[in-house]
């Protein structure tokens, strides 16, 4: 790549305000950047840190209940803070392009693909129509999509969240811009399709030596794709430093625990011998939503104080597998035991002990928790119904829940969860989980939702609390980093079947089943040339498909259709 | 599109279906009534024996049952029955009349519309602004006036005061279609005034809903134009609770006509109909009710229908 050192984007002293609570308090406090043509940054930090903000003001662009309130922002020469708002909008999409976290969401549900490429191009009068849309069916090539010529004329919804990704970053070429935010643009995706959007998008910026700033959470992905790493906390910036010496050398605490992160690791266990029964054995069950088959011939065992990480893309039947447990979808055949007794199918026809001994934890702590109850109360009431606790044993058992998930109870049993962090929430929703005095806990994506640091602390509180209580958990999940620190079993689910299980240490030598490989395999690592290495290794510059379609055509006469 | 044209019938079916119990809840209901019907068509001075040959020459004198069928299967081939007090085919007095409702409403319709959606899709574009609260607080004090009150208003500035417009919106069958157009401009205006406000504000909050969209947010970061923000990126998704808004007022100007029509002596079913029940001539309710019992629902079913065809998920299936 040759680099030209012109400085493209100047920003100084940045300071932006939000309007909350019926004034405006200050979010990002005084950021300097500096970026080159041609340069990738990587803008990295948690849900918070104003990774987003800094994003779209360099376009010169606030949300609604924003406002940049000091500081320059000059793009190639010009000032975007004191330009004319027609100036400002005349550079984006033209000259500064955006590629948004959730293509899905970000494309119009009402155009099609290629009218929405085409637009940018047409509304600054650079190619006409027809020249615009054959110029997007090039870059589809470029970005490797499947039947370029004929994908762009197909609706959003038609199109699997890998493809519009990758097609959003088409479009944010349209114009061949100078300079293109990149907003997450794979936090949204399974690991195996992220893959493929991460090459492709390194790929395409390389060819047009476009410079850009790369915004996400995970460390491993942005060691891939910048030149340059900042990393920013609470809208102020800790550190910047070349990816490299940054990987090697971090200089500041808080990137060093960064870092450090992944580091939590629970002793792997392993099943008791002799004639010890599972806690919870699930033997060939079969399942379908109406007359779309989800699931098929699923079988496995969790044994007491064990947890069995269940692994696989979104749409493979993790959570549908959950469902059946809990009795929300009665399986259509198969039986699923507890502790050798065989369950009701339907929840309704469980007894309350049976409906006690099992319980959830939700990925989304913000819609699982009612906003308008008080904490005590969230977690009193399962306690209230299983138990039959009332009055000031009920009040001792919820401190005593809430010491569990180390809150403060003096502090938190009157408030809302609204005032509450992520993290925080999670615990509430664990704390719940656990007033009924279960003895196995479906977790699922319990993590996923939060930050990293975050994460950590919540799967270390789990794994106390499986000691302390002899809890058996069935963890769901994608995140492999996640699995490795967590589990004791591994399930590893593919279009409803499962293609692999047994104990960790197994699961994570070879040789493995190959989709078992695509997914470990693409689970970015902190080494900057890991995704040269992986393609490299795959003897592929198509990654992805060519790999998904070979295990496809392999484990073909599985379920069609499953996967909207 | 196998999967729409399933969906719109089963959406007409159940149209068939609510308008079969609506039929029956208009033909108890009036069975209900309190009085004697003959008794009430005759007046205090008849005999029993004058009542007793009304009630067998209307039938009254069979069980309920068999007079809704034939009620229902006479309606069914467009015959409602006879007059009680005119002894005129009831379906042809009907007809006549409904036209000219039909018209009126088609008159308003065309003119209230497109008004309320451009307007709409401007006080979304200009929220906030003084133009957004004029439009508001103006389109607000209409609906809240009731319709005869804005009716006289417009007679007092429009025709007695400047003579623009006639007061009264008599029809003569010789008239032309301007001439027409002309004489019932009064009434046409004041329906346009009460069901304006309605449409603009859905209109209006429709758009303003979507606009915190990612993908709204992504065309504004494409550089697009405000206007074309929404006209392009907003309203094509915004149709579906327009539509709905737009067929209940529709509906509203069909059967919500009445005061209209009486303060312009509007020779429309409105009218008729209060006419028909200080008379009783019920077999005249029954056929009124129905009919605009069976607008509502076409209009709803139309509204859906629409509502399903704008939406692309449903267009485009994979």
């Amino acid at each position: 790549m040759t680099k030209n050192k012109d400085v493209l984007l100047e920003i100084n002293d940045l300071r932006i305000e939000a309007f909350s609570d019926e004034e405006w308090f200050e979010i990002v406090h005084g950021v300097d950047l500096t970026l080159h043509r041609g340069e990738v940054l990587g803008l990295i930090g948690e849900s918070g840190a104003g990774k987003s903000t800094i994003g779209l003001a360099a376009m010169g662009f606030a949300r609604d209940g924003c406002r940049i309130s000091g500081g320059t922002i000059e793009f190639d020469g010009m000032e975007l803070t004191t330009t004319s708002k027609a100036d400002r909008r005349a550079l984006r999409g033209s000259r500064i392009a955006y590629v948004a976290q959730s293509a899905a969401a970000s494309f119009n549900p009402s155009h099609r693909i290629i009218d929405q490429h085409t637009e940018a191009p047409v509304h600054y009068r650079i190619q006409k129509r027809l020249e615009a849309q054959e110029d997007a069916m090039e870059l589809y090539r470029r970005l490797r999509l499947p039947n370029p010529t004929e994908i762009g004329f197909r609706y959003p919804h038609q199109v699997s969240g890998g493809q519009l990704q990758r097609a959003m970053t088409a479009m944010a070429m349209a114009c061949r811009p100078d300079l293109i935010i990149f907003d997450e643009p794979t936090t949204a995706l399974d690991v195996t399709t992220q893959i493929e959007v991460l090459a492709a998008i390194r790929d395409i910026v390389d060819q047009f030596n476009t410079a850009a700033i790369y915004i996400t959470h995970d460390l491993a992905v942005v060691a891939q794709m910048a030149d340059r790493i900042k990393v920013l906390l609470k809208g102020e910036e800790v550190e910047e430093a070349s990816t490299d010496q940054m990987l090697e050398s971090p200089q500041e605490d808080y990137t060093k625990s960064l870092w450090a992160v992944r580091s939590f690791k629970s002793p792997q266990k392993l099943r008791p011998g002799g004639d010890a029964k599972p806690i919870i054995s699930v033997q060939n069950i079969e399942a379908a939503y109406g007359p779309v088959k989800v699931l098929e011939d699923v079988s496995f065992d969790i044994y007491p104080g064990m947890t069995v990480a269940v692994v696989g893309e979104s749409g493979s039947g993790k959570s549908t597998a959950a469902r059946c447990i809990t009795g929300l979808l009665p399986p259509k055949s198969g039986q699923i035991l507890f502790e050798g007794e065989p369950l009701p199918p339907g929840y309704k026809s469980r007894s309350k002990d049976q409906l006690r001994q099992i319980q959830m934890i939700y990925q989304m702590a913000d819609t699982a928790l009612n906003p308008k109850v008080q904490i005590g109360e969230i977690i009193g009431r399962p306690a209230k119904f299983y138990s039959g606790l009332s009055g000031n044993k009920l009040k001792s058992r919820v401190d005593e829940l809430l010491d569990l998930i180390e809150l403060e109870p003096s502090q938190y049993y009157n408030r809302y969860p609204p005032e509450l962090s992520g993290g925080q929430k999670q615990r509430v929703g664990i704390a719940r989980a656990l007033a009924a005095n279960p003895k196995f806990i479906i977790c699922d994506e319990v993590t996923s939702a939060l930050d990293q640091l975050v994460a950590e602390g919540i799967l270390r509180l789990l794994d106390e609390l499986q000691k302390e209580f002899n809890l058996a958990y069935m963890f769901i999940t994608h995140d492999l980093a996640t699995v490795r620190s967590i589990a004791d079993e591994v399930v590893v689910m593919q279009k409803g079947r499962v293609i692999e299980q047994g104990p960790k240490e197994e699961m994570f030598t070879p040789p493995h089943h190959p989709y078992t490989d695509l997914l470990l395999s693409s689970v970015p690592e902190m080494d900057p040339n890991w995704l040269s290495t992986v393609l490299d290794e795959r003897g592929v510059d198509n990654i992805g498909d060519a790999v998904t379609m070979a295990i496809e055509t392999e484990s073909s006469g599985g379920l069609d259709g499953n996967q909207s | 599109m196998g999967g729409i044209f399933g969906l719109v019938l089963k959406r007409l079916l159940l149209g068939l279906v609510t308008l079969l119990v609506v039929s029956i809840l208009i033909f108890f209901a009036v069975e209900l009534l309190p009085g004697d019907i003959a008794q009430a068509v005759l007046g205090q001075g008849a005999t029993d024996e004058t009542v007793r040959a009304m009630r067998e020459q209307l039938g009254l004198d069979r069980p309920a049952l068999v007079r809704y069928l034939e009620w229902l299967f006479g309606a069914l081939q467009g015959d409602f029955g006879v007059s009680l007090v005119s002894g005129e085919r009831v379906s042809e007095v009907i007809s006549d009349r409904f036209a000219n409702t039909l018209f009126l409403a088609a008159y308003a319709a065309v003119i209230a519309v497109p008004i309320s959606i451009i307007l709409g899709i401007m006080v979304a574009l200009l929220r906030n602004s003084l133009f957004d609260r004029v439009a508001n607080v103006l389109t607000l004090t209409s609906i809240s006036s009731p319709e005869f009150f804005l009716g006289y208003i417009l007679i007092l500035y429009l025709a007695v005061k400047t003579s623009y417009f006639p007061a009264i919106a008599s029809l003569s069958s010789d008239m032309s279609f301007p001439d027409l157009l002309h004489r019932t401009f009064l009434p046409a205006l004041t329906l346009v005034l009460v069901v304006t406000a309605h449409m603009m504000r859905m209109t209006r909050a429709a758009i303003i809903n979507l606009l915190a969209s990612p993908y709204i947010e992504m065309a504004r970061l494409k550089g697009v134009p405000p206007w074309l923000v929404i006209v392009r990126h907003a309203l094509p998704n915004a149709w579906a609770p327009i539509i709905n808004v737009v067929a209940l007022n529709l509906a509203y100007l069909i059967t919500g006509v009445v005061l209209v029509e009486v303060v312009f002596v509007y020779p429309g079913i409105g009218q008729f109909l209060v006419d028909a029940v200080a008379k009783r001539d019920f077999p005249i309710v029954q056929a009124c009710c129905l009919i605009f019992a069976a607008t509502f629902i076409l209009l709803n079913l139309a509204a859906d229908v629409g509502a399903i065809l704008t939406n692309p998920r449903l267009r485009h299936p994979k």
